[in-house]
């Protein structure tokens, strides 16, 4: 249950960024190799995010494939099972290239502040669960 | 993987039209968010938000302690090594087997992560260590791990000057301990012949973040249907060439190596 210290780091840097204003979207990249469970991320936010401006936004998951490149014949392998082998010539000297993301990516803040997005925005969230 | 693509329903009710993405989900959603609030969030979106971009690591601030920590060990010319298992894997009794032997050649501290108790705390310093127990449940939210902070605000109850080696033992755990950047200087997994010869395949980030695996209780072999060598070729899967120990805590068998490896600067 790491993702709740993942939401309250993630809950400290998109107040920052956000500069006072509502957010509507939080957009995450997040690697397969980060032992991330979605359904949790999205909980632990709705748990630590009850007051303005994070209340009510919603973080949208872009999952991360896991890739190698082989150091021996230089392919790129997609993995899903936690097999590290490069598939085209079985080499096991590679090297992880993608799906240790751990990342904010950007921010849908409700523009103007304060003004009348913000009730689409957070009127739309009981809604959703 | 296909845990992600199967929850990405929640992201499409709100209608993400731009996210090139989640191109692939949109046949998905439509057949079950056509209603009013699907309107209602277009109009919010696309009027009344906008893109700020951000590229930030979440756990930017941790790993920020975790550089400030490992600085202090350096300094204080400490090597540190970050003790990793599943509960029951036998870490406490293995350490307290190394710190037994290891007499006047090197002097240990340890860092005791446990959520509640100072159990395990208490059997560590009866062999004569340094211990600063951190319970998570105290302050630290009841986490399942040790993270930065934690560890950094354990140090001041250790005597850093006289000290050559710190062990942190962290939670037991083959989740989220594997996640969290403390300082360390190698990582070392515990694992018991107890515990089934796929844990490899099933928590592959913890068996890929150690730097060495210790496979424990080998005293157990003989009593146990255990298939040691189908276990070292699930790791050798998931974490190529990782050197391995034998150790049995409770015979002695293999606690000089492991001591020597954690020792070895």
């Amino acid at each position: 249950m790491h993702e709740l210290s993942i939401c309250t780091s993630l809950a400290a840097i998109v107040t920052e960024h956000a500069a006072g204003r509502d957010v509507a979207r939080v957009h995450l990249d997040v690697g397969h190799l980060r032992q991330v469970v979605p359904e949790t991320l999205r909980y632990s936010w709705e748990v630590v995010t009850t007051d303005p401006p994070l209340a009510g936004s919603e973080l949208v998951i872009n999952h991360i494939p896991a890739t190698l490149d082989c150091r021996s014949c230089g392919a790129r392998t997609t993995i899903e099972f936690p097999v590290f082998r490069c598939s085209s010539c079985g080499s096991t000297d590679t090297e992880v290239t993608s799906g240790q993301e751990l990342l904010v990516t950007s921010l849908d803040l409700v523009d103007p502040p304060g003004g009348a997005g913000r009730d689409d925005a957070t009127a739309s969230t009981p809604t959703r669960s | 993987m296909g845990r992600f693509h199967h929850h990405t329903q929640g992201d499409h009710t709100h209608g993400d039209h731009d996210h090139d993405h989640h191109a692939g989900d949109h046949d998905h959603s439509h057949d079950d968010d056509g209603g009013a609030r699907d309107v209602g969030d277009h109009s919010g979106y696309e009027t009344g938000s906008v893109r700020v971009e951000v590229l930030e690591e979440i756990l930017g601030e941790n790993d920020r302690t975790a550089a400030a920590n490992r600085d202090d060990f350096v300094r204080h010319g400490l090597r540190v090594v970050n003790v990793m298992s599943s509960p029951g894997a036998g870490k406490t009794t293995l350490l307290r087997e190394i710190f037994r032997r290891a007499g006047e050649t090197t002097r240990y501290g340890v860092i005791e992560g446990d959520i509640e108790t100072a159990i395990d705390a208490e059997r560590l310093a009866e062999t004569g260590v340094a211990v600063s127990l951190v319970n998570t449940s105290n302050g630290f939210g009841g986490e399942c791990h040790l993270d930065a902070t934690m560890v950094r605000s354990a140090l001041p109850r250790l005597p850093l000057d006289d000290l050559d080696v710190v062990i942190i033992e962290n939670v037991g755990n083959l989740v989220c301990p594997a996640e969290f950047d403390v300082g360390e200087h190698a990582r070392l997994m515990v694992f018991s012949v107890t515990e089934g010869e796929e844990k490899p395949l099933k928590y592959p980030v913890m068996f890929r973040s150690a730097d060495a695996i210790v496979v424990n209780k080998t005293d157990l072999l003989p009593h146990l249907d255990f298939d040691l060598d189908l276990f070292l070729h699930h790791v050798e899967s998931v974490h190529p060439g990782v050197q391995i120990f034998h150790t049995s805590a409770r015979t002695g068998d293999g606690v000089d190596e492991i001591a020597a490896w954690i020792a070895a600067r």
